[in-house]
């Protein structure tokens, strides 16, 4: 559904990507972690289309989509969360929501917005009784939601998740992984930039662990989660002194 | 026939060469990061881990001998802390030079589902009785093997240790349905077998899987025959993880290689140069997998082929023919390498002159026998006859002792060896 071939990504001389391989199937959720800075969010921006590869390729659906306008990937059926989820603050629940389907014509808009409203909310009550709320006063967690929430609205085929649990409290990030796990129901394929290791190896099949730009293992959720270089450095007590 | 892992043992060519591309490079920066003697090796060429950016750029990686895994005894090719391993395989891959071999629990993991595909290739289920029959030293992935048959749900038979004759009788008690060897330990069960008069009719025997030494011809015809069962080959090398690098499926036409697991090439084995599909050269083998221990591009000096073509029962890997020789003059008995260079070293290092000698490989009743047969230096008189099998006493003990390896000793008459060509350094009598 996804691949990317040995793509590498710079910022003027900075090398952030060196190199990365990697592939989601279709309805499968891929998780890729690693400390910050490790260019993660490059690849996701890579993907989107907000960056260009300085080589590599990218494949979408066997097509190769690498250096293609992000705008131009939207209708394709690629659509990223980006990270700190970038809403229209003074705009409500509901148009934020709406403008997420903007692409789609005017005479199927109505019906099929309304339908795609409905499976947000039942995907996210809380957006429901918050639909003509302003955005911007939703709490952080109702945020992600809403991120999520008009991500969906376009119906996407593949989503890239930016860091979905940023600056939220446990409870709230279990409550919107858990909605990010019934996405593979509906056979939406996700691709899942995270810090939150643990969370993420729960709810994905698959993951890369990435390093200064590098992928340095990969393998099913559940073989990474009792890898003890994982769990030392990801899951354990004092993560900090060894990946800061 | 069913296929243990159907996802990645049907699984497309660009799917396969992206998993591989993927593979490969966690490996190399993982080698490159942890294990000092990669980091060094890439130095030295000038490479950095990032320039592999396609499965052909390989190429420009450097090899690995097993010298190098020797000289890095007992730890430092670890890629891991020592706490993370959990197996340590100190077995020599050859007699006498140790070389040990580190394994995660995800590796050890691996070995099972390996284990599985190589049952399930050869036509085992989870309702056959698997007798693992092989000697132990021999096998050094045995563990592999007993993982694979319990991870398939069949029921496995422990029987390492046992002697042919006890082989027999397990099966014939146990019903065994399906029997893991080696080729010519089949052989010595075969002659159990006539001794105590039990046929194949007497036996619920359906299918044998066989590895460590080459399958021929010929072999797999006797095996077939006086077992009554489908025999299947499989390849696996003790220094990189035992059985379950490839292995033969109901087709037997190749051994399917588990190409996620195992990059394979096949050299030149002068040139060193990559040999296209089909031409037969010295198989190279990178890990696609393995944490304890990554091995790139290593030289199995095993000789063999490999094609790309589909095989008819499904499986989309290559295959590689069965191994029909060695590219370094190592004589595989029992299992074991044996380089004629250690015995020469050993043959100095008693009489302290440079030895002629020649090494000759029989079949005796299925036994592979090894004979060292050493010239008389012009020291000794060939009448005295005591001295003679007192030195004659000494290799064989030495050998015994430093290579672990029973052999014949017969000291010849001087000038007799002095001119043995190379090439004619080894002799083996084993009908292949």
């Amino acid at each position: 559904m996804l691949r990317l071939e040995s793509v590498v990504t710079c910022y003027g001389k900075i090398v952030a990507l060196r190199g990365i391989s990697l592939h989601v199937d279709r309805g499968e959720i891929v998780a890729l972690v690693g400390p910050n800075g490790a260019g993660k969010t490059t690849a996701l921006n890579t993907i989107s289309g907000v960056l260009g590869p300085r080589s590599g390729r990218v494949f979408l659906d066997g097509a190769e989509i690498s250096g293609a306008a992000a705008e131009s990937l939207v209708p394709r059926g690629l659509v990223q969360v980006p990270e700190g989820r970038q809403l229209f603050s003074t705009m409500s629940v509901r148009e934020n929501l709406i403008l997420g389907s903007y692409r789609r014509s005017r005479a199927e808009k109505k019906r099929d917005t309304a339908e795609d409203m409905g499976r947000v909310f039942a995907m996210f009550p809380v957006l429901k009784e918050r639909q003509p709320q302003l955005a911007g006063t939703l709490s952080g967690g109702e945020q992600q939601m809403l991120a999520i929430g008009r991500a969906l609205m376009a119906r996407p085929r593949v989503l890239l998740l930016d860091e979905p649990s940023m600056g939220l409290a446990p409870l709230v990030v279990r409550d919107i992984f858990r909605a990010i796990g019934e996405l593979r129901k509906d056979g939406t394929t996700v691709l899942l930039v995270e810090q939150n290791v643990k969370a993420a190896l729960r709810i994905a099949k698959r993951a890369y662990v990435m390093e200064t730009g590098r992928i340095v293992m990969e393998g099913s959720a559940d073989e990474l989660a009792r890898n003890p270089e994982i769990q030392r450095a990801y899951l354990g007590q004092g993560y900090r002194q060894i990946m800061e | 026939m069913p296929i243990w892992d159907r996802k990645t043992e049907t699984v497309d060519r660009e799917a396969m060469q992206q998993m591989q591309l993927e593979r490969l490079q966690t490996t190399v920066n993982r080698a490159f990061r942890n294990v000092p003697f990669y980091h060094r090796k890439l130095e030295q060429l000038g490479i950095e881990p990032e320039e592999v950016l396609a499965l052909g750029d390989v190429r420009k990686l450097p090899f690995t001998l097993v010298q190098d895994l020797r000289d890095a005894y007992p730890y430092e090719m670890f890629a891991v802390p020592l706490k993370e391993i959990v197996r340590i395989d100190s077995f020599a891959a050859a007699p006498g030079r140790p070389l040990v071999m580190g394994y995660t629990a995800r590796d050890v993991s691996h070995w099972a589902e390996l284990g599985a595909r190589m049952m399930s290739a050869a036509g085992v289920t989870r309702e056959d009785v698997v007798q693992v029959a092989a000697e132990c030293e021999a096998l050094v992935g045995g563990f592999g093997t007993h993982y694979g048959v319990e991870r398939l749900g069949a029921s496995l038979i422990p029987a390492g240790g046992s002697t042919p004759e006890r082989q027999v009788r397990i099966m014939q008690d146990f019903r065994s349905t399906a029997l893991v060897s080696t080729p010519s330990h089949a052989q010595h069960i075969m002659e159990a077998m006539r001794t105590v008069g039990v046929s194949a009719d007497d036996l619920c025997l359906r299918v044998g899987l066989f590895g460590t030494e080459p399958m021929t011809a010929r072999r797999r015809a006797q095996i077939e025959s006086q077992f009554g069962i489908v025999a299947a080959a499989n390849y696996g090398i003790s220094s990189v993880t035992g059985p379950g690098i490839a292995a033969e499926c109901e087709i037997k036409d190749g051994l399917h290689i588990q190409e996620d697991h195992f990059l394979v090439e096949v050299v030149d084995p002068l040139t060193l140069e990559p040999l296209p599909p089909g031409q037969p050269g010295e198989i190279v083998i990178t890990t696609l997998a393995q944490e304890g221990l990554p091995l790139i591009r290593f030289r199995t000096r095993d000789v063999s082929s490999v094609t790309y073509e589909p095989c008819r029962c499904g499986r989309t890997t290559a295959r590689m023919s069965t191994v029909t020789g060695r590219t370094d003059g190592a004589v595989s008995i029992r299992g074991m390498h044996v380089y004629p260079e250690d015995i020469q070293a050993l043959l100095y290092d008693i009489e302290h002159v440079e030895p002629h000698y020649q090494i000759v490989v029989d079949s005796r009743g299925g036994l592979d026998v090894l004979t060292v047969r050493v010239e008389l230096s012009s020291a000794l008189i060939s009448d005295q006859m005591n001295k003679i099998m007192a030195l004659e006493e000494t290799i064989r003990q030495r050998i015994s002792l430093d290579l672990g390896l029973t052999v014949d000793v017969k000291l010849v008459e001087p000038q007799t060896l002095r001119d043995v060509p190379e090439g004619k350094r080894v002799i083996d009598n084993r009908e292949r």
